[in-house]
């Protein structure tokens, strides 16, 4: 891929380096069953996203407030806010996506409804359109990824990157399918044609579906099933993440004796009291050994079924100490092969 | 800022900090169970093992599952998703005689409220409202449908009843619900009430007021508030909304009314909660969430389980002894020193994951000492077959696993 890197501009605040000239804002929405850890996948593609002058969006759309936790910030506002800088020295900005205030936004700015924006609230319609009428929070929530998306920051686009903490794995398709659904409601008019636009964004070459997912059964099914979905619909599906990764522990020739039960507890047990430990505990080891050994190959069956997904796949490793922001930045440098 | 924590309401089937899942499940007075938790710690398991130990222990069972994994489901014998409760074959009762069962169903949240139309409207009306574009979409597509229907599934479960020996009897006497894997784990909480505010909103009436009343009644603010519409959505849309409304307007009754009666049976004596979770950060955040919640919505919580926790060897070795034996070993010339180093070393992992484990969980117990806990072991594989949810119905029970009682 070709970049330009703009020189620094001179200006102000938000507008300090100029973007990338592309066609479009890079979207990344990533995916994944609860449980593996998406939001720090997210977190770290974003950082990752971040090279040298460049800025990217970091947002999340179902109120969890799961990147404010994860940065260890005050929950954040309906606003852009930097967050962290990337390890390329770009910027991360961060936003929650509330579907509320994403109304009363798109409200004044397609139509200037001032008065009437008001009037709307007063009878309720901002409450039913935003919790009660299923669906219309996702047409807000993707509705303000495609503004941020188009938005121009002095000839350029305002983000390089997008990368959406998207809902999970079983409803991603549906969820991002969204303003098809829409589109087909409405007949004629705005909310049409910007169903529309989004729904060729959602489907543009610039976007990316990354699914997450851990070496597990269910979750790989999951994901299989939903690149499956995601094609149907002709969503671009990007990489398969595997996350949390457990280090392979067992050599090929501890393999091999314990496949065979060629390990004899009274050799660990020598071994044992050779460096002063009790040999008693042999046993126990070998017993943890073989249910090692199963779940090693639990994981390569798991592994081998992802690599028939026809995705590229990343591995990313459990990191012992938990996620925190060098964790993120360790994460960020081993998924170079998103960019 | 300091604000008054409320009261979690446990009931009085625990014993010293544990769930006494026994008793909860052998006591009548239960005849809901409602498990729920974030996504990915196991409740359709969770659900399914309850679920399938009561049946054994005599009790007539059904549970309503939104989305098992495809291997548990033909375990349970669902092989398609018909909305309909199908019996499990291979359940056997732990005493003879007892004539406990298993019912399983997958839900149907399209049909499900086709069902509702259905029997709640005229014929014609309700094939004017199936083929509504707005009722197609919101039936079956959008989100927060599924929670609505869960709900109300679990409230026709509740009242269906057979004609038994003295009379009319409830169809199932214990329900075990899995709750949908939500955007949150608590929308399913907010469904009902959702729906009942959406039929008491103005917005609702203000839509229908065109299509009954006369156009005078139309005050200047309404007048701006249809033509912003207008402006926004396209007449077209607002026709279709109105008819889809109009024609709904005869139902809402019937739904507020269930919806309201929902939302106190889960309020109710015979309904429990119990809480699953995962021994990692978010999961355990989500459930402390959750407890809280439940307190503050005064509804009944049975406790915590926790799934999948490793627990450590206690033969003496520590994490610290078992890495540096390893390292010495490497070196060796003991025959047996490769391997031993290695199998050191597993134990050394395994020993970091069970101490960041019982860190989560002390720190959930530390916050919420009244809540009774169960942790589940975790097990090498996936459960596909009813032994393995016998096998951790066991482990949820405390007992050893295959013991009969």
């Amino acid at each position: 891929m070709d970049r330009e890197w703009a020189v620094r501009r001179a200006g102000t605040g938000r507008g300090r380096y100029a973007r990338r000239v592309g066609n479009a804002t890079e979207l990344h929405v990533v995916t994944g069953k609860g449980g593996t850890g998406k939001t720090t996948v997210a977190a770290a593609l974003a950082m990752s996203l971040a090279g040298r002058g460049r800025r990217v969006l970091l947002c999340e759309v179902e109120g969890r407030q799961g990147i404010a936790q994860l940065f260890d910030v005050p929950p954040l506002p309906y606003a852009e806010r930097k967050i962290a800088v990337g390890p390329g020295g770009g910027e991360v900005y961060a936003l929650a996506i509330d579907p509320e205030a994403a109304l009363l936004e798109y409200l004044q700015m397609f139509y200037r409804l001032g008065r009437a924006g008001k009037a709307l609230d007063r009878f309720g319609i901002i409450d039913f359109a935003t919790t009660i009428a299923p669906g219309v929070r996702d047409v807000l929530l993707t509705g303000k990824v495609y503004e941020v998306a188009r938005r121009r920051d002095g000839g350029r686009f305002a983000y390089d990157a997008i990368v959406m903490d998207a809902p999970p794995t079983g409803r991603i398709t549906r969820f991002l399918n969204v303003n098809s659904e829409l589109a087909g409601l409405a007949k004629v008019g705005p909310i049409k044609r910007q169903a529309e636009s989004i729904m060729t964004m959602m489907r543009a070459r610039s976007t990316h579906v990354h699914l997450v997912t851990v070496l597990e059964e269910m979750p790989v099914t999951e994901t299989i099933d939903g690149i499956a979905e995601l094609k149907a619909e002709k969503l671009p599906v990007g990489h398969v993440v595997v996350n949390l990764i457990r280090p392979a522990l067992l050599s090929a020739e501890s393999r091999s004796a314990l496949e065979s039960d060629t390990v004899g507890a009274e050799a660990v047990g020598q071994a044992l009291e050779s460096v002063g430990l009790p040999g008693a505990a042999a046993g126990g080891l070998i017993d943890g050994g073989r249910a090692a050994l199963r779940r090693e190959d639990l994981e390569r069956e798991q592994r081998e079924v992802l690599g028939g997904s026809g995705r590229p796949v990343i591995e990313l490793p459990r990191l012992p100490g938990g996620i925190d922001l060098g964790a993120l930045y360790e994460l960020a440098g081993q998924l170079e092969d998103m960019r | 800022m300091s604000r008054e924590r409320p009261r979690v309401v446990i009931d009085d089937s625990s014993r010293d900090g544990r769930i006494d899942i026994d008793a909860l499940l052998a006591d009548r007075g239960t005849e809901i169970i409602v498990c729920c938790g974030s996504g990915g710690v196991g409740k359709t398991t969770t659900s399914a093992a309850l679920a399938l130990r009561a049946a054994e222990q005599g009790r007539t069972v059904c549970v309503l599952t939104i989305d098992p994994a495809r291997r548990l489901a033909q375990a349970m014998g669902l092989t398609e998703l018909d909305n309909t409760p199908r019996p499990v074959a291979g359940v056997h009762s732990r005493t003879k005689g007892s004539g406990g069962s298993l019912d399983a169903m997958m839900l149907d949240m399209k049909r499900t409220f086709d069902e509702v139309v259905e029997r709640h409207a005229s014929p014609e009306k309700a094939q004017q409202i199936l083929q509504n574009p707005f009722y197609i979409a919101l039936s079956s597509s959008f989100a927060g449908t599924q929670e609505y229907m869960a709900m109300e599934k679990l409230g026709q479960l509740h009242a269906e009843s057979v004609a038994g020996a003295g009379g009319a009897e409830k169809r199932y006497d214990l329900i075990v619900v899995d709750t949908p894997p939500s955007r949150s784990a608590l929308d399913f909480l907010d469904a009902p009430e959702r729906l009942s505010s959406l039929l008491d909103g103005r917005f609702l009436k203000l839509l229908l007021m065109p299509a009954k009343g006369p156009a005078r009644l139309l005050s200047a603010g309404l007048g701006l508030v249809t033509g912003a519409l207008n402006k926004v959505l396209g007449a077209q849309f607002l026709t279709d909304l109105q008819t889809f409304i109009a024609a709904f307007d005869t139902l809402f009754g019937g739904f507020r009314q269930r919806a309201e009666a929902t939302y106190s049976l889960l309020q109710a004596r015979e309904t429990r909660f119990v809480v699953v979770a995962a021994p990692e950060p978010a999961a355990m955040r989500e459930a402390s969430y959750f407890v809280e919640r439940l307190a503050g919505e005064q509804m009944p919580l049975a406790g915590l389980v926790v799934n999948r926790v490793h627990t450590d060897a206690d033969d003496g070795i520590t994490a610290a002894a078992a890495e540096t034996g390893a390292t010495r070993l490497r070196t060796s010339r003991s025959p047996a020193g490769p391997i031993t180093a290695d199998l050191l070393a597993v134990r050394a992992d395994r020993l970091a994951v069970a101490g960041r484990e019982r860190h989560q969980r002390r720190a959930f117990a530390s916050a919420h000492p009244s809540v009774p806990t169960v942790a589940v072991p975790a097990l090498p594989s996936d459960v596909h077959d009813l032994d393995g949810l016998r096998q951790i119905g066991d482990l949820l029970a405390g007992q050893p696993v295959g013991s009969r009682t």
